[in-house]
């Protein structure tokens, strides 16, 4: 079995995208499943009378968290340290994993078991704690099977959305080394095997890691929301809980939980309650873990704070509400944007917290449909900030370049933007394009055209430009009116 | 064109209005039956129209694949042209909503204070065709006919950035002989996106392969939407794979008198 799965040479977004797309069985199942959960959510969140005010106050919590961020975190940290508990800081992904590792090289383990964790997927805690020979076993089911099959998480919150349960069943039959007619694909059968496996390991294991949903700096507790009860076993049974979390999790009042316990459920797994929450705060002397100790990771999140359209970015409770909704991810799935992070938030996320020149191609995946806004429960203005992306990104390239414009795409907008500041010079461009398209005209239809719109005929028609522009029928019509507009036309 | 049967009877109480029009670029250049029917539409319901020859384009495919200096002389373009325009009616949810959502952070970043005021002052009268059917007018039937099955397709910018809602539905709802079919999962995106078509040319295939298999599904003989553009990229699908499905801009259903025995 692999711990961590295999290390893959990372394509293209654009091609990585293209190769999903032939991929029949993982369309099927990211339409069944993201169609499902977007009706359920719309269902629940709908009953609500006051959704839209949680949503304001959600925000609004936020917001304020993060416009003083530094004092909250140091709240936090004096909370935790006078509930028993440890506080490290990590100003990225190595200091990081250097601190889990030395703790957990401390312990003497050989293993440690996990609660689903973006944040330890995001450093890649897995890989490092391989490097010293512990394994880290995921133990919600899904993490456990793209672990199980050496793959990475495809969605947040259903990190194994693109498989189904016939290929879940073979995975667990060759990796718990099932006799075939052992195992059917029931789902009940299929969480039963996943069961027997976990419990031995729960009870063996005395180190756990785990993310964090939610920090309360006025108390110190962590908060982790779920639904198996497996996460529940890896905060009670261990000796030793190592929780790594983003700063931007701080929240300042306990009560703030009120609010986040209501939109991140409705908006995660489309339950009115989720099945377990969580909540440590420091240790308590025989019982539950002895030492707890909570990692504060930065990562590029201080460097996001400080942007001004940026930073609601980092208002996000990783709820994937935004990938459930939106029609490039249900088609491309999560594995083509190259990191924890999928979807529109992801396409948002990675560009700002790494400086990645694949990560670039990312803002550009999106039709700007807005569905991803409208569902935010914290609400990001996610199609706002694709659009500044797509500016910076337009930028960097142009400082790239030797040459005095970015790519040919810009010297064409470049020119663009000439032609359409003046509409004179647009009426001439006009009649031009009427001209020039002849060659390209088959028998009252486009159907193949040059360079990069060579993509667009591929699938799609194109009409000729009719003879007469809207601007030309209106001048012939006032023309015939005597020079006024406003008279009956002739619709010729 | 015939005679028109009467529209409502809201229109004669109303003291005459006088809008500018602001017709998109492409649809001025690819579909100018759009702009003239949003023309007849108008006039037939005692409105004057002025179409300013100043203007071209909002800048929203600059703007939307990265281009922002470059969109702030379409900015400053379009102000001028509508300057003097009380009212701005444009036939396209995705234009209007470029103009709402942007102009006024498009100034800004230009530090021209001049421009920003200017801004401030157009974009909230510029208004989008069933927004100023609808909410100025206050017109529901608009005196059509179009005796056919007809899809409706709710375009993202007018359902997302504008919030119209149900306004162009109850436009449709009053034109005579047309039926209206249901069109599964219409509120999904269509995979046109401006530039993104060619950018990202394979998923924007893929969106445009379900959506025309929804349209087949409705069993339309039309495809309307209140946005050309959205329809150029449907409609492009529908011809490359022979459906006969025919695409129109809700301007034109709604200047049709086809089937009209008044």
């Amino acid at each position: 079995m692999s711990a961590t799965g295999p290390e893959r040479v990372e394509l293209p977004y654009l091609q990585a995208a293209s190769e999903a797309l032939q991929d029949a069985q993982q369309r099927r199942n990211l339409a069944n499943a993201t169609t499902t959960i977007r009706a359920k959510r719309a269902a629940v969140t709908a009953e609500m009378s006051d959704w839209e005010g949680l949503r304001s106050a959600g925000k609004a919590i936020k917001a304020h968290a993060l416009a003083n961020l530094g004092h909250y975190l140091e709240r936090l940290e004096a909370s935790v340290t006078a509930a028993g508990g440890r506080v490290h800081w990590a100003r990225d992904a190595v200091e990081a994993n250097a601190v889990v590792r030395a703790l957990v090289r401390a312990t003497g383990t050989r293993e440690v078991i996990k609660v689903k964790s973006m944040t330890t997927d995001e450093i890649g805690l897995n890989r490092a704690l391989a490097e010293d020979g512990v394994q880290a076993i995921e133990t919600d089911l899904a993490e456990l099977i793209v672990q199980l099959a050496g793959e990475a998480p495809s969605h947040i919150l259903v990190p194994a959305i693109h498989k189904n349960r016939a290929e879940i069943r073979s995975l667990f039959v060759r990796a718990f080394g099932l006799a075939p007619e052992a195992l059917s694909d029931d789902p009940a059968e299929l969480a039963g095997a996943a069961r027997r496996y976990l419990r031995e390991r729960f009870l063996a294991t005395g180190v756990a890691v785990s993310g964090a949903n939610f920090a309360v700096a006025e108390t110190g507790s962590v908060i982790v929301v779920e639904s198996e009860g497996n996460g529940r076993m890896c905060t009670t049974l261990p000796h030793t809980l190592i929780s790594v979390m983003g700063i931007e999790k701080v929240l300042p009042r306990w009560r703030d939980l009120e609010v986040f316990l209501q939109l991140l459920p409705r908006s995660s797994t489309a339950e009115r309650m989720n099945p377990y929450t969580s909540v440590w705060t420091g240790v308590h002397a025989g019982d539950g873990p002895q030492a707890f100790h909570l990692v504060l990771l930065d990562n590029g999140r201080s460097r996001t704070l400080a942007d001004e359209i940026g930073r609601e970015t980092l208002r996000c409770i990783r709820c994937s509400a935004c990938l459930n909704v939106c029609p490039v991810y249900e088609r491309v799935g999560g594995h083509a944007y190259g990191s924890v992070y999928p979807g529109p938030i992801g396409a948002i996320l990675n560009p700002q917290l790494r400086d990645v020149r694949r990560d670039e191609a990312l803002p550009y995946a999106s039709t700007l449909c807005g569905a991803c806004f409208e569902v935010c429960p914290v609400a990001i203005d996610i199609p706002r900030i694709l659009v500044e992306l797509r500016h910076r990104t337009v930028q960097r390239t142009r400082e790239r370049s030797p040459l005095p414009v970015g790519s040919a795409e810009d010297a064409a907008m470049n020119a663009a933007a000439r032609v359409f500041a003046d509409h004179r010079r647009f009426e001439a461009a006009q009649r031009l394009a009427r001209w020039g398209q002849a060659p390209f005209v088959r028998r009252g239809v486009i159907r193949s055209l040059p360079g990069p719109l060579a993509g667009w005929s591929a699938v799609r028609d194109l009409r000729p430009l009719p003879r007469q522009t809207f601007r030309e029928w209106w001048r012939s019509r006032e023309a015939a009116a005597g020079g006024h507009g406003g008279g009956s036309g002739d619709d010729a | 064109m015939p005679a028109l049967p009467s529209a409502s009877g809201a229109r004669a109480a109303r003291a005459p209005h006088r809008v500018a029009l602001f017709v998109p670029c492409y649809v001025d250049t690819l579909f100018p039956e759009a702009a003239k029917a949003v023309v007849a539409v108008l006039e037939r319901l005692g409105v004057g129209v002025d179409f300013p020859r100043e203007q071209t384009c909002c800048g929203q495919m600059h703007v939307n694949t990265g281009y922002q200096h470059e969109a702030v002389p379409l900015v400053r373009n379009f102000v001028r042209a509508f300057a003097a325009a009380e009212t701005v009616v444009a036939p396209s949810a995705s234009c209007v909503a470029l103009v709402r959502d942007h102009y006024a952070h498009l100034a800004a970043r230009a530090e021209d204070p001049a421009l920003e005021r200017e801004v401030a002052a157009l974009v909230p009268r510029v208004v989008e065709l069933t927004e100023y059917l609808i909410d100025h007018l206050g017109v529901e039937d608009v005196g059509a006919s179009f005796p056919h099955a007809v899809a409706f397709h709710p375009t993202c910018h007018s359902l997302r950035m504008l919030h119209v809602g149900d306004r162009p539905l109850r436009l449709l709802r009053h034109v005579r002989g047309l039926r209206l079919q249901e069109l599964p999962r219409s509120d999904q995106c269509c995979g046109f996106g401006g530039t993104f078509a060619v950018k990202n040319a394979d998923t924007s295939a893929a969106m445009l392969a379900d959506k025309v298999a929804d349209v087949i599904g409705s069993r339309a003989e039309v495809l309307v939407a209140a946005d050309n553009s959205c329809l150029m990229h449907i409609g492009g699908g529908l011809s490359r794979q022979r459906t006969g499905v025919r695409t129109m801009h809700l301007a034109e259903v709604l200047a049709s008198t086809e089937g009209s025995y008044a």
